[in-house]
């Protein structure tokens, strides 16, 4: 709605005794003819996914005339401060867009609504356990887990094939050690076997450290969180330092970069892999030169197997919706398995619904959909993401940490001291 | 200095000029660069300064896929509007601060400089709390209120110094010859502090025109977005860019900000030059 300079001035008078008595005006969220309003904040971007959720809330909109969907288009750069400022300014989207890892804040400010009550059988039974545990903060069940993407090695096709390796599968991973002897075998003049894009290191390390049975955060029987740098938590650190420094097999300047970063290298035959997330894929399909080929291979597996951490993307309604019920019917809508397959093509990414995943599309080998599609079940909460404290300790303490164990300058020793040591310092002051 | 070392100096200052116009250049320039790249040139390992193969689809995209011209008229229009207004508020207020001076003046010029360390999550909850009760949220009138408010401030300290450049003398004269108040206002003094009032206009602008995070917050449905809000929807997750529409919009969002400085910069010049002027 338009409002003139004195409209505003004639708003800004009356509305000031609104502020003192504190009155807000009524019938949220329902048109005066009744049609209820939901506004669905999405934070898709790439065109295709843009796409497709308007195609969507627009299907929705046609069979559903009485419940109306608004779509408001979010961004991912700075979503949390944008939805906190609407949660306490009572504003926030009915339907809400984010990340898993975003939500524990959220949901122990109480602004988002437990939906145990709320969602539809289908919906949960479609969605596997190790789904919903990143969703799920306490007793409460706070978003739907609809996407997800693990880590994956997307190589140079050519230099894999020349150089006589064993190509693996995600039946028959590379092991964390037989990864370090083959980036090294991939290794040659102007060339590094691998490039670690490392700039933001934490996500990365904890996630990958599952499947050599890292764990880092334990929960002790009475809810309390320590940290303890094991065996499998050194294993895939330890192998990055070493290609780093000791092999020369991955390339010193990748530890600064972010993924997108690493692709000109990659592209120009600089790196012969690049660990990535799998909707990655995407860019390098924009971007490869012509004539480039390039396949999609597991991330090493240890004790854990294929394990490794994610954080999904949410689907979650507001504490002050109005309509609950009916935010949760449009989620189902948006979630049922035909048109989570087509949310997930548009994003390059895994449904985390059975159904959707068992799509023949999402098991063709054009683009490694396949390859993605055999890691999904081995896809598990990123560690840290429902423990208070993490988003301080990450910043504070393991972000150096890591940056300078990755680069030489301190030892194992030491990093497991400022982990943990300073870790353990900084959680405990969530936890008292 | 003889004219050989003379000439060196020159030269010297020449070379040292033309490296510092580089340096404040190369961003922009990198950046309409890489509008007109294909996406292949964008992922090449040997970057070039000229686009091998130059392409206006990094343009076609960003204006298929985001409302830019809309998002333009509303930063346009925001930014307009708070500029003027806050001009017009600061003008009069910085002649009473930099004319009559005493300690409530110089408590208020402290404060003015003390509310701009004031960082932008201290306020926006407060801020939008009255923005909703004033109903003005998802209203380009409240965000440019925010805007007025946010750099009148910064609007003001900068005329008071222009006004404290023209010498009352002037004005003393002028009442002599029987010029009332407000004519020695308008007549004397306002012409004297118009290149500082362009100046602080422009100041305004630019500060509203790149403005993102109250734009974000208070503005709701994309008919109402402004421009630095809709070229994050071409950034995704982790810092992930749709790198080539990006360059083309953020080239395109450049362009308000130069066409002005371009078309009032005698003016900035001038303004500059006078608040320098010891009388």
């Amino acid at each position: 709605m338009r409002r003139s300079p004195l409209a505003a001035a004639a708003a800004m008078t009356a509305t000031l005794a609104l502020l003192l008595t504190g009155c807000s005006g009524g019938g949220r969220g329902t048109d005066a003819d009744g049609t209820i309003r939901l506004s669905f904040q999405s934070l898709a971007w790439q065109k295709e996914s843009v796409d497709a959720n308007k195609q969507l809330v627009q299907e929705w909109n046609r069979i559903h005339p009485d419940i109306q969907v608004d779509y408001v288009q979010g961004s991912w750069d700075s979503v949390h401060d944008q939805l906190l400022t609407s949660f306490e300014g009572g504003e926030a989207p009915d339907v809400i867009h984010d990340a898993s890892d975003d939500l524990a804040d959220f949901a122990y400010g109480g602004y988002l609504a437990d939906l145990r009550t709320l969602l539809p059988d289908r919906l949960t039974e479609d969605i596997p356990r190790q789904s919903w545990r990143t969703t799920t903060f306490g007793d409460g069940v706070y978003g739907v887990p609809f996407l997800q993407e693990p880590k994956v090695l997307i190589a140079n096709t050519k230099i894999l094939q020349a150089s006589g390796v064993r190509i693996p599968t995600p039946q028959r991973p590379w092991s964390w050690p037989e990864f370090r002897e083959i980036t090294d075998e991939l290794t040659a003049k102007g060339r590094y076997g691998v490039a670690w894009p490392l700039k933001e290191p934490v996500s990365v390390t904890l996630n990958l450290g599952l499947s050599a049975g890292g764990k880092l955060f334990h929960r002790d029987a009475d809810g309390k969180v320590t940290i303890r740098f094991e065996e499998g938590d050194q294993v895939m650190p330890e192998t990055v330092r070493d290609q780093v420094n000791a092999d020369r097999s991955a390339a010193r300047t990748a530890l600064g970069m972010g993924g997108s970063d690493t692709l000109p290298g990659f592209f120009g035959g600089r790196y012969a892999m690049v660990p990535l997330g799998f909707s990655y894929r995407q860019q390098v399909v924009e971007q490869a030169p012509e004539g480039f080929e390039w396949s999609v291979l597991p991330a090493p597996a240890g004790a854990g197997g294929l394990a490794q951490g994610v954080s999904p993307q949410t689907l979650s309604v507001a504490e002050d919706s109005p309509h609950k019920k009916e935010a949760v019917q449009f989620i189902d809508f948006l979630l049922r398995p035909p048109n989570m397959v087509r949310l997930a093509r548009g994003d390059w990414m895994l449904p985390t619904g059975t159904d959707a995943l068992a799509d023949p599309s999402l098991h063709t080998t054009e683009n490694g959909w396949a390859t993605g599609a055999a890691l999904a079940g081995a896809l598990r909460p990123a560690p840290a993401q429902s423990v208070r404290g993490y988003p301080e300790w990450k910043d504070k303490v393991a972000t150096p940490a890591l940056q300078e164990f990755y680069s030489g300058a301190i030892d194992v020793k030491e990093l497991e001291e400022r982990l943990a040591g300073s870790g353990n310092r900084v959680l405990a002051r969530y936890q008292r | 200095m003889s004219p050989r070392t003379g000439g060196a100096a020159r030269t010297g200052q020449y070379a040292a000029l033309v490296c510092y116009l580089v340096f404040l250049a190369f961003p922009f320039l990198w950046l309409i660069s890489t509008a007109f790249k294909p996406a292949r040139e964008l992922g090449s390992l040997h970057p070039t300064w000229l686009p091998e193969d130059p392409t206006l689809d990094n343009f076609r995209q960003a204006f298929d896929e985001q409302p830019l011209l809309r998002a333009a008229a509303n930063s346009l229009t925001a930014a307009l509007c708070a500029a003027l207004i806050a001009v017009v508020i600061a003008t009069p207020m910085a002649y009473v601060m930099a004319r009559h001076r005493g300690r409530l003046s110089t408590a208020a010029t402290g404060w003015v400089v003390i509310s701009q360390a004031f960082p932008f999550v201290l306020v926006i909850i407060p801020l939008f709390l009255v923005l909703k009760n004033l109903h003005l949220i998802n209203s380009l009138w409240g965000l440019i209120m925010v805007y007025v408010v946010w750099s009148l401030p910064f609007a003001l300290w900068m005329l008071a110094g222009y006004v404290r450049a023209v010498p009352p003398e002037l004005e003393e004269a002028a009442a002599v010859d029987g010029a009332g108040k407000a004519r020695i206002l308008v007549s004397v003094t306002a012409p004297l502090l118009a290149p500082g009032i362009v100046a602080t206009a422009l100041f305004a602008f630019i500060t509203a025109w790149n403005e993102f995070f109250f734009a974000l917050v208070l503005l709701k449905t994309p008919e109402k977005q402004t421009l630095p809000v809709v070229l994050t929807h071409f950034l995704g997750a982790e810092g992930v860019a749709d790198l080539g529409p990006l360059a083309a919009a953020a080239a395109l969002a450049t362009l308000p900000s130069l066409l002005l400085f371009a078309f009032i910069q005698k003016r900035i010049t001038g303004g500059l030059t006078t608040g320098a002027v010891k009388h």
